[in-house]
């Protein structure tokens, strides 16, 4: 987001509540979506305040399921128009069916997931359990999404302009994954200018079919097996140009003995770990992706070549770490350091971690 | 239209019917005998005589009719199985100056889309659900439907349908009857020449409702199956009369008070 472009105060804001507002400035056609805690505020958000926007013609429903408002967001979205929906973890889950047929049909949309802890019903405190769902698939069929992964406030707000930027470059359904905390936790937010994301035309969509141009058709269906084949190389070359789109943030790396590899907010919990682990001397820095998908699996490759070791840190059993030990290729230890169940790791546990990493390593040295 | 065609022996024919371009010239792949084919002519003769082709968008079911948009010529998109109202409601919502229609069938709309079905009616969505119902599941080779009769045999009640273990036929159309969105819904067939005017008719108000935004118009088709129902196609011209039209009864059950 360019910064000279934000001339409003800074607001106090609830993550959702900034998602949303984000999305009207956006100037999203339609969001569908169905409430689940911790992301109900976003079409509460939405309820509220579209009808008092007189320029805004964005319709808002909420749908009687998951299952129904992700295919309404296909419907919306195959019709040209520039739509959303959010959603938490176990409603996630019912929406995958329509994301893979949203992936293969290639239309682009937004979809929020504000991650609880799972599996099941699970609990409604944050989680980053849905990290291979989000990036490996998720649905049936060989796609991916363009995964965000906001680490504040002022994030949750700024993705929803760059995951449409994406989505509609590359007509792929595109994914801000945020956990509870970031949803619910109120931060200072600059809102992105109002009506600041043009729109991309879209001549391929469902618009009535008019005498100068043939039907058009969404579908994922392609029987022939010589035309599915067609299609998934066609979808795994966008996957490929779409590496270029690599983002991440690198905190004190330059002379890192220890790396730590975070995302969201166990990425900022671990910029206090860096901190407080710098004050006892232990050279610490810290790589935060910010596209989980593309992965930066390249930086992180070339960091594992200066470091003694590094700790992947999530609130999961371990997900992410298994893509940075594909970068790492071996070269250097890799260790994880989790909490589950909506248990979220505080900085000290994190040091702690560190610290006696180095002690066992230390053992193994001498 | 009124072109003049000129024949080998130098007579001059003036052409006064010929294929609509509402319809792509693509042969149907339909067994022999099915209804969907006689449903899809209606249907887009109709938008060629409101003149509504660069208005209608239509959303294409699965099952046997998963290919309505090769034949349609008009912009369509394709649904996954049970959810062509939920992405009809999309396509609506955000382009209501478009007419939109589904079109389903009884596995699709009655069984794994009936919520779907009955929310979007219930909404009073204002676009047309064409529900083609004939009773089983066509295209993955005969099996029960929800709509399958008490004793009929598929090849997944081998027995015939016993409703004590299976539940009764589901009239999902009567059902929506009942909700308050639903404007316009009616059952029709296309097993003679005089149900197909009766069709056309049905799905020219249905049409002509949506235009005046008037909520959810729903048509069902009982329509026949020769492979599923292994019969001749006369044969299942027999059993729709003699067996389903008297528990699918024919006519409107829902009709604006004009």
């Amino acid at each position: 987001m360019e910064k000279e472009l934000r001339t409003e105060e800074p607001r106090l804001m609830k993550g959702n509540e900034a998602l949303a507002e984000a999305a009207i400035r956006a100037n999203i056609d339609a969001y569908f979506g169905y409430p689940i805690t911790p992301q109900s505020e976003v079409i509460e958000y939405l309820m509220r305040e579209v009808p008092n926007r007189k320029d805004k013609k964005t319709v808002v429903l909420q749908a009687e399921s998951e299952v129904a408002s992700i295919n309404m967001v296909y419907g919306a979205a195959g019709a040209g128009a520039r739509v959303m929906t959010s959603s938490s973890s176990p409603g996630i889950s019912l929406m995958q069916e329509g994301i893979s047929y949203i992936a293969s049909a290639q239309l682009p949309c937004l979809i929020v997931n504000v991650v609880r802890g799972g599996p099941g019903l699970g609990t409604i405190q944050p989680s980053q359990g849905d990290y291979f769902q989000a990036t490996k698939g998720g649905g049936h069929g060989d796609y991916h999404l363009i995964v965000l992964a906001p680490a504040s406030v002022q994030e949750m707000a700024d993705f929803v302009f760059d995951a449409f930027r994406l989505a509609e470059k590359y007509r792929n359904p595109a994914m801000i994954l945020a956990d509870g905390a970031l949803g619910q936790m109120m931060e200072k937010v600059v809102l992105p200018p109002d009506g600041g994301l043009p729109k991309t035309p879209a001549p391929w969509a469902t618009t009535g079919k008019t005498k100068d141009r043939n039907h058009n058709i969404i579908t994922s269906l392609f029987i022939q097996p010589e035309e599915m084949e067609k299609v998934n190389l066609q979808l795994q070359k966008k996957y490929e140009d779409m590496q270029s789109e690599v983002r991440w943030e690198e905190f004190q790396t330059d002379d890192a003995e220890v790396l730590l590899v975070a995302f969201g907010l166990s990425a900022r919990i671990c910029q206090k770990v860096v901190d407080l682990a710098r004050e006892k001397g232990i050279k610490v820095g810290l790589l935060r992706p910010i596209t989980l998908y593309p992965f930066p699996y390249k930086r992180i490759a070339e960091l594992s070549e200066k470091v003694e070791f590094i700790l992947d840190v999530e609130m999961n059993a371990g997900q992410m770490v298994e893509d940075v030990r594909l970068a790492v290729e071996g070269k250097v230890p890799v260790y994880f350091k989790g909490r589950m169940g909506g248990m979220i790791s505080t900085p000290e546990e994190i040091l702690h971690e560190v610290e006696s990493i180095l002690e066992k390593q230390n053992v193994l040295h001498d | 239209m009124n072109e003049k065609l000129l024949l080998e022996d130098g007579t001059e024919l003036e052409q006064v019917f010929c294929r609509p371009d509402t319809l792509t010239d693509v042969p149907y792949h339909y067994c022999p005998g099915c209804g969907h084919s006689v449903v899809h002519n209606v249907l887009m003769e109709v938008v060629d005589e409101l003149d509504i082709q660069d208005k209608t968008i239509g959303v294409a079911p699965v099952g046997c009719s998963v290919f309505a948009y090769h034949y349609m010529n008009i912009d369509m998109q394709e649904a996954a199985h049970g959810r062509a109202s939920a992405v009809a409601t999309g396509i609506k919502r955000v382009l209501p100056d478009k007419l939109v229609f589904s079109y389903q069938g009884d596995g699709d709309l009655a069984a794994i889309g009936t919520a779907e079905t009955i929310h979007t009616v219930n909404r009073g969505e204002n676009i047309l659900i064409v529900f083609i119902n004939n009773g089983i599941y066509g295209m993955t080779g005969g099996q029960m439907a929800p709509t399958t009769l008490p004793g009929m045999v598929t090849s997944t009640s081998p027995y015939g349908r016993d409703v004590h273990m299976a539940g009764y036929p589901l009239k999902i159309t009567e059902l929506i009857a009942q909700l308050p969105g639903a404007y316009y819904v009616t059952r029709q067939s296309v097993h003679n020449p005089n149900a197909v005017r009766k069709l056309k008719k049905a799905v020219t108000k249905a049409f002509e409702y949506q235009m005046q935004n008037k909520g959810t118009c729903f048509i069902e088709v009982v329509s026949n199956c020769p492979s599923g129902w292994k019969m001749t196609p006369v044969e299942t011209i027999k059993y729709l009369e003699e067996v389903m039209f008297p528990y699918y009864p024919l006519g409107d059950l829902k009709v604006p008070k004009e």
